[in-house]
């Protein structure tokens, strides 16, 4: 079960960062400081300013939105998106930015946001769980399913994935690239941030903790194939639960190495990702 | 002849500025500036972005460490535990150079069957797996309590015999030394014919494939050399602090290579020394009237600025305004490819 919530939660952050890639062909190395920032703004708005919790995920969100459309608008536009290293190595310029003015604004001590349920389990015959963790888990499906309809029926997912298959053709025929490039960064930004501030009640929120959120969304989207959304849902569900056995039958002490582990073999066996015939959106 | 003349008076600096602490902040620098120039090697000339270059930057320090305090460890399907002497402190380091290009060949066999985004992610989870086993695998690493009193560099000196080396004098002229011994080394690799298929195939790879050249082949050449430069700056690393922890494999010191030989100028071989300089001595100068958290804020900046207006950095901003009208970059391609194959 606890695999389950956490699966939701590395789901978001997983189509966030291969919706991005694969649309942009950017490698967001600050994703996971978008993750931080959203739980943040959940610490701030619940610990500091004792306002409602579920108002701070809606703000974590537009945060997140605002966030990403900035950066793409001031450092992504103008590089036209050339070299996709030389774009890598700007998004980690952005993450040692905002982690260190995470760290300046907020300190090195972990914070603890309290959660807006009560502690008393819900319990399912044999499973038991608490009400935030079964919210966690609510919200992110209802995430998950909204976003794959907003790819598969709107008229913005179609120009999505347009672009996504052929940004020239689509500039043809009348799609405005740009903006939909906008959009998606910006998007993407708002599930990391969306997933922060879900989470944050669940754990405690630390300024470092972007650096693991990264990694292990890169471990999703490499499981499910980049730019595969499908794919990054099964995968961000798949890595949660492996990592759950792996600590309950191997080791906890190797949890994390588990996911990095798990890359290593995937990219050995199967380079284009597990659940990928060949790459598209959706 | 400029490099000549740099070297000396870099060698002279304990005569005519003997204070110890500006020596060891340099000696410090240095260190990091001979992981530049490995990374480099991979980065700047055969194009590949590697984030786990500090894998090997840790498996030095851990081996020069672990072999010259000695350990034993319990192994599956061992009965005894497997026990080594403490060795002496340059069979040790020299191991190190060597243990850390045979990671540095394996990744190769590993990581070079993709590329791009792919080979990123692929080193970047090798790091990580380090510093986890490093955390974990207590027995040999003793984990987060960091291995201690490792014992300094010795040399051995005719008519002194094997001397010590923990001045902090001794200390600088021996990174300098295995510096400029890299410089050299990654100069003629680069001068060579190996150097000109790495720019070949860093230029247009399938193009270097058609004329025949063994890109694999290649590479690997450039992930040892690259590899084991940075175990032996890693083993200096061990031996000047005295103590190593897995905070050896953080992400940070990647970075700091990275941004070091980006703003230097990537594919120039004084670029990462420029920018080793630049970023090495930097936090120095700053400590006391900024944050570090600023001080990163800055870095994380400065880089953002640089690959944005000046991408390819420092050094060939400079040479191109030397030498105006700067000659076209792109034509050359073929023609060196024709020249390596």
């Amino acid at each position: 079960m606890n695999g389950l919530v956490q699966g939701s939660t590395y789901a978001l952050l997983g189509i966030g960062l291969t919706l991005i890639f694969g649309i942009m062909k950017v490698v967001n190395m600050a994703h996971g400081e978008l993750y931080t920032l959203g739980a943040y703004v959940a610490y701030g708005f619940v610990a500091v300013l004792g306002l409602n919790y579920f108002g701070s995920v809606l703000v974590a969100a537009v945060a997140g939105l605002a966030i990403g459309a900035l950066i793409e608008w001031m450092l992504l536009r103008r590089r036209n998106l050339a070299a996709m290293d030389e774009v890598m190595l700007i998004m980690i310029g952005v993450m040692i930015v905002l982690q260190n003015a995470e760290l300046l604004l907020w300190g090195g001590v972990a914070k603890a946001v309290p959660s807006p349920f009560t502690q008393e389990p819900v319990v399912f015959g044999a499973v038991s769980v608490s009400p935030i963790r079964l919210f966690v888990l609510g919200t992110a499906l209802v995430l998950l399913v909204a976003f794959y309809l907003l790819i598969e029926r709107s008229r913005l997912g179609l120009a999505m994935r347009a672009t996504f298959q052929d940004k020239d053709a689509a500039k043809i025929v009348g799609v405005n690239v740009s903006r939909i490039y906008t959009l998606t960064f910006a998007l993407g930004s708002c599930l990391a941030a969306v997933a922060g501030a879900l989470l944050a009640p669940v754990f405690v929120v630390n300024p470092t903790m972007g650096d693991l959120a990264s990694l292990k969304a890169f471990a999703i989207v490499i499981l499910g194939g980049l730019g595969n959304l499908l794919g990054a849902t099964l995968g961000g569900f798949a890595l949660a639960l492996i990592e759950e056995f792996g600590a309950g039958y191997i080791s906890t002490a190797y949890r994390d190495a588990i996911g990095f582990l798990v890359i290593l073999i995937v990219m050995i066996v199967r380079p284009q990702g597990l659940f990928t015939s060949k790459e598209r959106v959706g | 002849m400029i490099f000549a003349v740099a070297a000396l008076v870099l060698a002279a600096l304990p005569l005519w500025w003997p204070d110890p602490y500006v020596l060891s902040v340099v000696a410090s620098a240095g260190i990091f500036i001979i992981a530049a120039i490995s990374l480099n090697l991979l980065l700047g000339y055969t194009g590949q972005l590697s984030l786990g270059h500090v894998a090997f930057f840790g498996v030095g320090a851990y081996t020069t460490a672990l072999l010259s305090l000695g350990f034993d460890v319990a192994l599956p399907g061992l009965d005894e535990p497997w026990v080594v002497a403490p060795q002496p402190v340059w069979l040790a380091f020299a191991s190190a150079i060597a243990v850390a290009g045979l990671f540095g060949w394996m990744i190769g066999q590993l990581a070079f069957r993709v590329r791009g985004a792919y080979f990123v992610i692929v080193t970047i989870s090798f790091a990580q797996v380090m510093r986890m086993v490093a955390i974990n695998w207590v027995d040999l690493t003793e984990g987060p309590m960091a291995l201690n009193n490792i014992p300094p560099l010795t040399f051995w000196l005719p008519g002194a015999g094997v001397v010590e080396l923990v001045s902090k004098a001794s200390t600088y002229w021996l990174v300098l030394a295995v510096a400029l011994l890299s410089y050299l080394l990654v100069a003629a690799l680069v001068h060579s014919r190996v150097g000109r298929a790495m720019i070949a195939l860093r230029e247009n790879e399938t193009l270097a494939r058609s004329m025949g050249i063994p890109v694999t082949h290649y590479l690997r050449i450039a992930a040892v050399g690259a590899a084991a430069i940075a175990g032996a700056a890693g083993g200096l690393y061990a031996h000047t602090v005295r103590i190593i922890d897995p905070d050896v494999f953080m992400f940070m010191f990647t970075i700091t290579m990275v941004i070091m030989v980006i703003v230097g100028g990537k594919g120039t071989l004084s670029g990462p020394v420029i920018g080793g300089l630049l970023f090495g001595l930097l936090p120095e100068l700053l400590r006391g009237w900024l944050a570090p958290e600023v001080q990163w804020m800055l870095y994380g900046t400065l880089m953002v600025v640089i690959l944005v207006f000046m991408p390819r950095g420092i050094v060939p901003a400079l040479v191109r305004r030397r030498t105006r009208p700067a000659r076209p970059v792109q034509s050359s391609t073929p023609a060196v490819a024709k020249e390596v194959a």
